[in-house]
């Protein structure tokens, strides 16, 4: 039973010392060590936090990207497209202006033409008509000559005049 | 440096005197006892035995590290060296009374140093209070030394490089057995909370534990006290598990202890005894695990060392270091396993104390 019977002696400096090195370690090691792994802890835990974080801010920046990308193609293609209208609007619009100038000068054309050519005709028919009278008087000169020849032209006029 | 000169300076002196020659040498004729010599070995004493050898004259010269014997006698402390016991004489004259060191025990006397037996057996003679040096305090000292002098270091490192430096030398030694303690041992079982109170104990906890085993099996000087084996050593732990586990117990603990909410009033009636012997027998146990682990590896490693000596031939020899061998490499393993149950069962009996109802 020697074994089993506990030793005052040994009890004792088992406790003290016990006791003395554990308050030693708290003081000189298990302080130092522990904050010391502590904050190696929180700089990877906010380390971790903080990649995170720009991860998500890089996702974040790219994603703000391809929407600017995307409406700035979106804007484009609408200006084009504007663009596109406004060009087709002005050529339609000089077209037409163009077309109505064209006719309202041939308009003007045609209308001085025709007064020319009224003008011109009125000339001839002036002109025509004096000829025809100058005519007539050289050949009624010409006719009248003789009595005889009056007497007979008075006569055949008279025929023709029917008196009904 | 200044610790392991210091040791050096010791083991110098130590040796210079403490060269006592055995009285007689015939003992070659005596039978060689294992039982005795294991029981001698595993049991604390008050030298420590480096080594024997038979000189020229055929003497049988004992080199014993000499130790201080402290007692408390007539309200005083008396210091003495342990050679004292080693005269000639056995028999020691102290004030109005005499000493005698029989079995590696001090007991008063009368002047012819009688042993007086009891009917059952058991030494009759009473013993001084003894607070001396022993082997396994000694065993003690240079456990507690190793363990500072580590950890010390380590600290230093960590205080002067600061905890984002990359761990370097003694801190790549120490710092995943920290972490494995706080994390899986501790903050496994406490909540994390509460667990950093209990931290430092538990930490010194596993480390006296581990170190002083493995001090146990360096098998020559200074090594080879059989202290975590001791059950006065592994009884003081216990004690102070036990203190660690109650005096810090919530009121919960208390209540679900003492009350038990909820139980019908006849299982009360056996349940609360059972129950209360359950305080104790949680630090018996550990007391008696530790103990009995540490304990039967020195003896398995001495039994098959023996053989040699009753078998008295060099032939056995391959064969029982093969096994002490094999039984080392265990102990080491038990070593780390017996610090390891003790703490986890300390951490879980605190976690079951002082944790909050979930």
């Amino acid at each position: 039973m020697g074994l089993l019977t506990p030793d005052p002696g040994l009890i004792f400096w088992t406790t003290t010392s016990f006791l003395i090195l554990m308050f030693l370690l708290r003081r000189y090691a298990w302080k130092p060590i522990l904050r010391a792994l502590k904050v190696r802890e929180e700089y990877i835990e906010f380390s971790l936090k903080d990649a995170a974080q720009a991860k998500d801010e890089v996702a974040k920046l790219s994603e703000t990207r391809r929407q600017m990308i995307e409406s700035t193609r979106l804007e484009r293609e609408k200006m084009m497209r504007e663009t596109r209208g406004t060009r087709e609007e002005i050529i339609n619009e000089a077209k037409a202006s163009a077309t109505r100038e064209a006719e309202k000068i041939i308009q003007q054309s045609r209308e001085l033409i025709e007064r020319e050519r009224q003008e011109s005709l009125s000339e001839i028919r002036q002109q025509i008509s004096l000829i025809s009278l100058e005519i007539a008087e050289k050949i009624l000169k010409q006719e009248l000559v003789s009595e005889e020849r009056q007497q007979s032209v008075i006569r055949e006029y008279l025929d023709h005049v029917n008196f009904n | 440096m200044k610790l392991i000169s210091t040791i050096c300076v010791l083991f110098i002196f130590g040796f210079h005197y403490m060269e006592t020659k055995a009285a007689e040498s015939n003992k070659e004729d005596e039978p060689f006892d294992p039982a005795y010599m294991i029981m001698h070995h595993i049991e604390d004493a008050h030298d420590f035995h480096i080594l024997s050898y038979t000189n020229a004259q055929g003497e049988k010269v004992d080199i014993n590290f000499p130790l201080p014997v402290i007692l408390w006698h007539n309200k005083s402390l008396h210091f003495f060296m342990s050679w004292t016991f080693r005269q000639p004489d056995p028999v020691v004259p102290f004030g109005d009374t005499f000493l005698r060191l029989y079995h590696e025990k001090i007991y008063y006397t009368d002047p012819d140093g009688t042993i007086l037996y009891n009917e059952n057996g058991t030494i009759a003679n009473s013993k001084p209070l003894s607070f001396s040096i022993t082997k396994n305090v000694f065993s003690l000292f240079v456990g507690c030394l190793i363990i500072f002098w580590i950890f010390g270091a380590a600290a230093k490192r960590y205080s002067k490089r600061g905890g984002l430096a990359v761990p370097k030398g003694i801190q790549l030694l120490v710092e995943p057995i920290i972490l494995f303690v706080r994390d899986d041992i501790i903050r496994a079982q406490i909540d994390k909370e509460k667990a950093d109170k209990f931290t430092p104990y538990l930490l010194t906890l596993f480390f006296f534990i581990w170190i002083n085993n493995l001090v146990g099996l360096i098998p020559f000087f200074p090594g080879s006290a059989n202290l975590s084996g001791n059950i006065s050593f592994t009884m003081t732990l216990a004690v102070i598990s036990f203190l660690a586990i109650n005096v810090f117990g919530s009121k919960h603990y208390w209540k679900h202890l003492l009350i038990a909410p909820g139980v019908p009033f006849i299982a009360k009636i056996f349940l609360i005894p059972v129950e209360i012997v359950g305080i104790f027998t949680k630090p018996f146990g550990l007391m008696l695990r530790l103990f009995a682990n540490i304990t039967a590896g020195h003896i398995i490693i001495l039994a098959i060392t023996a053989m040699i000596f009753i078998i008295r031939s060099f032939a056995v020899a391959p064969m029982t270091i093969l096994l002490s061998l094999i039984m080392i490499s265990l102990e080491f393993l038990v070593a780390i396993l017996q610090a390891y149950i003790f703490t986890l069962l300390t951490s879980l009996f605190i976690g079951m104390a002082v944790n909050e109802e979930h």
